[in-house]
């Protein structure tokens, strides 16, 4: 900082934040073992349908984290860039919740009224006795 | 270097090379060239937003299909792994040559974006084997999915019971009238080799094919194993969508990182001037952003 102060704006190390490399190396570790975990869980722990699906976008989303915070320099960045990220995020999150609502409106509909084809289901399996 | 220190003798003067008249200092000008690519990696987010909503929608209300295609190993869970490894160690090269450059190791800078353009082109090597590995086995979106051999435990006869249903139900307008007759032993000899840790923890209604009919509620007719879950090819059009558009993603990150190379090659960035690399490091580190999330997606369904 004192150096930057007496040489002024002209300084090239001034230009963006260092992330030490112990400290990028460090976070590659986590995200690899992360992975592990990810791929791991889907044999060794069961929380069901959805307990499952939860904790692997649970683990993604650290992953997510660290790479944004350390690898894209978000935490060292201006809080503007991440009013950015977060801006598309909650865009993400208010269509996929919105589309997921309406959808679900007309599930039961679809479901009692649901468009079937008896005759296609026996046919098959009728070609396959002769 | 002698252009720095020439550029830091006159600049009490004038400028340095690299920056535009606009701006006011070196700082403003690469915190604003940072900024205008978070805006566009935010409309990249945003697409691919589309894709993982149609994702959420289909798996919301028909989770058996994804839990299917898990469980019959339509997708190799190991070459998954590879490429999310591949992806993530890419990531952390191409974030130590953005620390190169900015420590001026201009040698080390060249062999990062040298062992990201190598790691990167073996995630595409990877898709290219699992791609080439679904055509021929079938596993395509629409009347494409036509599964034939991913030899788990099923064998021809079963096999053939599940093209067949396929075929049946793309042409189900000549099947009229010899319907119904020999329902229920043909369904037990369907599904008689599928065995019991195959068997769906949950039993959805399928969805509708096509608008041949409608049942009435409550009037639930009987389905063999195979056509409980129905309409796996919406599946393979989510994968292929995903998995094609990052794809595309990844081919474009490499084109940007080989261009990146060229420039380093030629010793163009220097602690004075190194935007480039960052700029194209966050783009990567968005593929790999998108991957962590479409692997779990896609590949590990419980």
């Amino acid at each position: 900082m004192a150096e930057q102060a007496t040489h002024g704006s002209h300084q090239h190390d001034d230009v963006g934040h260092h992330v030490p490399l112990w400290l990028l190396a460090a976070v590659l570790l986590v995200l690899l073992v992360l992975t592990f975990i990810t791929v791991g869980s889907v044999w060794w722990i069961d929380l069901g349908h959805t307990g499952n699906l939860l904790m692997a976008m649970i683990i993604a989303t650290i992953k997510g984290t660290l790479v944004a915070l350390y690898f894209m320099h978000l935490r060292y960045d201006k809080p503007i860039i991440a009013i950015i990220l977060i801006a598309a995020l909650f865009f993400v999150a208010l269509f996929t919740i919105v589309a997921l609502i309406d959808t679900g409106q007309y599930q039961p509909d679809i479901t009692d009224y649901r468009a079937v084809d008896p005759d296609a289901r026996s046919a098959p399996l009728l070609q396959l006795q002769q | 270097m002698s252009t720095a220190t020439d550029a830091e003798s006159h600049a009490v003067h004038e400028h340095p090379p690299h920056l535009a008249h606009h701006f006011d200092t070196e700082e403003q000008q690469f915190e604003a060239d940072v900024q205008g690519m978070w805006l566009f990696l935010a409309t990249e987010i945003l697409l691919f937003a589309g894709l993982f909503c149609a994702y959420a929608v289909y798996r919301a209300h028909h989770p058996e299909i994804f839990y299917h295609a898990y469980k019959q190993h339509y997708l190799s869970v190991f070459w998954g792994s590879v490429n999310t490894a591949l992806l993530l160690v890419s990531s952390f090269t191409i974030a130590a040559a953005v620390w190169c450059a900015q420590h001026n190791y201009q040698k080390w800078l060249v062999w990062m974006l040298v062992a990201t353009l190598a790691l990167g082109s073996g995630f595409l090597v990877v898709k290219y084997i699992e791609y080439s590995h679904k055509i021929h086995s079938g596993l395509l979106w629409g009347t494409g999915f036509n599964p034939q051999k991913h030899g788990h435990g099923h064998d021809d006869e079963h096999n053939d019971a599940h093209d067949e249903a396929h075929a049946a139900t793309a042409h189900a307008d000549e099947h009229e009238g010899d319907d119904a007759l020999h329902d229920e032993p043909a369904d037990a000899g369907a599904s008689a080799d599928t065995s019991a840790e195959d068997q769906l923890q949950w039993v959805y209604e399928p969805g509708g094919t096509g608008p041949r009919g409608l049942l009435e509620p409550g009037s639930a007719i009987e389905l063999s194993e195979d056509e409980q879950v129905r309409n796996v090819q919406t599946f393979f059009g989510i994968y292929f969508l995903m998995t094609g558009l990052h794809g595309l993603h990844v081919i474009a990150g490499l084109l940007a990182i080989t261009w990146l190379l060229v420039k380093a090659l030629k010793g163009h960035f220097t602690a004075a001037y190194f935007t480039p690399v960052p700029i194209v490091g966050l783009y990567w580190h968005v593929v790999d952003l998108v991957w962590i999330y479409l692997f779990p997606l896609l590949y590990l369904i419980h």
